[in-house]
């Protein structure tokens, strides 16, 4: 969820009352903090144990066997099964199709949240529910869906099915809501005395939208796309229908590794999965570094 | 002046008409079709379709793999919230970014991780399958699966709220002498009560809508371990729509329920 992407940085009212509360975007604070840390109760150790272990059992541990899985032959093990056509292709389409998809959320997702939030409209309560669609509807059916609307037989005489476009579209859908989802907040909070300002000292609207608006939302735009990005990345159940699986050229590196699972090369579908995780952590940490760089500006 | 103001209505429209025909195209349209499928032939061949045994028995395994996950998801999301909000402990930030982390990681890959620690060929897993415990093509693993899948949302919807209401409340009960968890059931729980909500129904729709990292642990084994989801897949590639289409709608007429929860429950003054 994009909301869920917010970081935990106490506010300073909090930090006061915890001295010991050098939460996560808190690195100012660090030196003081680390001075005046308290013992954690026994209670918050106990938990923290349990949680510890687990988070081992459910998420470290198999995550950990993934990468020693696809890392046991050496690194010319692992090259040469991430570079088998197959394997390689699939992470080419990957990744060329999550980033169109993170770019086109980028323009559209903005373009919604603004429109939902400057904008008025009759049913703009409706179209405000129906963004979220994405996050409940399973993905499995969302994928049914689109090739029962851009596949054969479509009512709108498009078939987009089997094709790249077709895996694009059905990312499209399902990372809509997130670009929309974290710029709306941003953009409802932006204090329009700023704009108003720009206006009467004469700025044009393209203008006032260029050095005004945009500066402050990009740290929300960027931080959804990037979001968007890694869903993108990872997503199975949506592409698995409509790209009809064809090796070389539908076939995304989800459903490659589902493939090789499933004729029992676990190495080649741990040597991928290695990759997509690694590509993860990448977005994940830069997500991060995003949030803390929006907090210091905001 | 005037030709600015006409330009800048042009515009408006422009943004207005651009984003609503990509929300047509993209999630309207989609919605309508599922209906239309479902219903072309009528009401009768959707009623049989679903109360088959095999869709009954995809009802329930669904059931109970999404209440187990959900309760899992519950009992773990506010305790760790806790923890981050109001607890400080080495490696915090670590624990923070690790709660984030199954948000990017496939569904497959996700089921294939579990296969390499609880499948009966590795050391965990065959030690546990000695113990008469199956985990793998078994629920277990499914519900497994969908914790991790769902791992992060009820923590993420009620840290914020956690870390809005404070410590004064819990604090002036623990200076009357309330013990912790009295503290936490009348003070903290009563103030998060809708933040956890919010987070229960999401981590109920990922649970219930849940594909990928289940196709991969449970072995789609048709009446056994066969979700809706699962369902879903199985009957439209075996040319049976009909089932396909019927149990899309009802996953998506409850994907919708959802959806109006949802918008009960957000958190005021979040989003319009």
């Amino acid at each position: 969820m994009p909301r869920s992407s917010s970081t935990l940085t106490p506010d300073d009212r909090l930090g006061t009352a915890q001295p010991a509360g050098g939460g996560p975007g808190d690195v100012s604070r660090r030196g003081t903090s680390s001075a005046g840390r308290s013992r954690p109760t026994p209670g918050a150790t106990l938990g923290l144990g349990i949680a510890t272990i687990y988070l081992s059992l459910l998420v470290l541990i198999p995550l950990a066997a993934v990468l020693w899985r696809s890392a046991e032959g050496g690194p010319g093990d692992f090259w040469q099964a991430m570079t088998t056509p197959e394997a390689l292709s699939s992470l080419k389409l990957t990744v060329g199709a999550a980033v169109i998809v993170a770019l086109i959320n980028l323009v559209m997702g903005t373009l919604i949240a603004w429109v939902l939030v400057r904008d008025n409209f009759p049913g703009k309560a409706v179209v405000d529910m129906l963004i979220d669609l994405p996050f409940a509807l399973p993905t499995i059916v969302a994928g049914l869906v689109l090739l029962a609307l851009y596949g054969p037989g479509s009512p709108l005489h498009v078939n987009i099915a089997y094709a790249r476009v077709g895996v694009v579209v059905a990312l499209l859908f399902v990372t809509l809501p997130f670009v929309v989802r974290t710029v709306q907040p941003v953009l409802l909070e932006l204090d329009k005395s700023m704009e108003e300002a720009a206006t009467s000292l004469g700025a044009s609207s393209a203008a006032t939208f260029r050095r005004i608006i945009l500066p402050n939302l990009l740290p929300a735009m960027l931080s959804g796309t990037a979001l968007a990005f890694a869903r993108a990345m990872s997503e199975f159940g949506a592409t698995v229908l409509i790209s009809g699986n064809i090796p070389f050229q539908t076939q995304v590196s989800s459903v490659h590794i589902f493939g090789q699972i499933e004729s029992d090369n676990v190495h080649g579908a741990a040597v991928v999965s290695a990759v997509l995780l690694v590509i993860a952590l990448v977005v994940l940490v830069s997500l991060d570094v995003l949030q803390r760089w929006g907090a210091r500006r905001g | 002046m005037a030709s600015s103001v006409a330009s800048s209505t042009l515009t408006k429209h422009a943004i207005r008409w651009a984003a609503l025909t990509y929300l047509l195209f993209l999630l309207v349209l989609p919605l309508g079709v599922i209906v239309w499928r479902t219903f072309e032939s009528g009401l009768g061949p959707v009623i049989t379709s679903l109360i088959s045994f095999e869709a009954l028995h995809a009802f329930q395994v669904t059931a109970i793999v999404a209440v187990l996950s959900v309760i899992a998801n519950t009992v773990f999301g506010v305790g760790a919230a806790v923890l981050l909000v109001r607890h400080s402990f080495p490696g915090k930030r670590l624990l923070n970014a690790l709660i984030d982390l199954p948000l990017a990681v496939s569904p497959v890959v996700v089921g294939l991780a579990l296969i390499l620690v609880y499948g009966t060929f590795a050391p965990a897993g065959g030690w546990l399958t000695d113990h008469g415990i199956e985990i793998i093509f078994s629920t277990p693993g499914m519900v497994m699966a969908t914790i991790f899948v769902s791992l992060p949302l009820v923590v993420r919807a009620v840290a914020p709220v956690l870390e809005e209401i404070g410590i004064e409340q819990e604090q002036a009960a623990w200076t009357l002498g309330a013990r912790s968890f009295v503290t936490f059931r009348r003070i903290t729980l009563p103030a998060i009560r809708w933040a956890l909500a919010y987070g229960i129904v999401l981590a109920l729709a990922r649970s219930l809508g849940e594909y990928g990292a289940v196709a991969v642990v449970s072995g789609r084994l048709v009446g056994q371990t066969q979700t809706l989801t699962l369902l879903v897949e199985e009957r439209f590639q075996n040319f049976d729509p009909i089932t396909a289409y019927s149990a899309s709608f009802v996953l998506a007429l409850v994907a919708v329920i959802i959806l109006l929860t949802i918008k009960l429950l957000r958190p005021k003054g979040d989003v319009s």
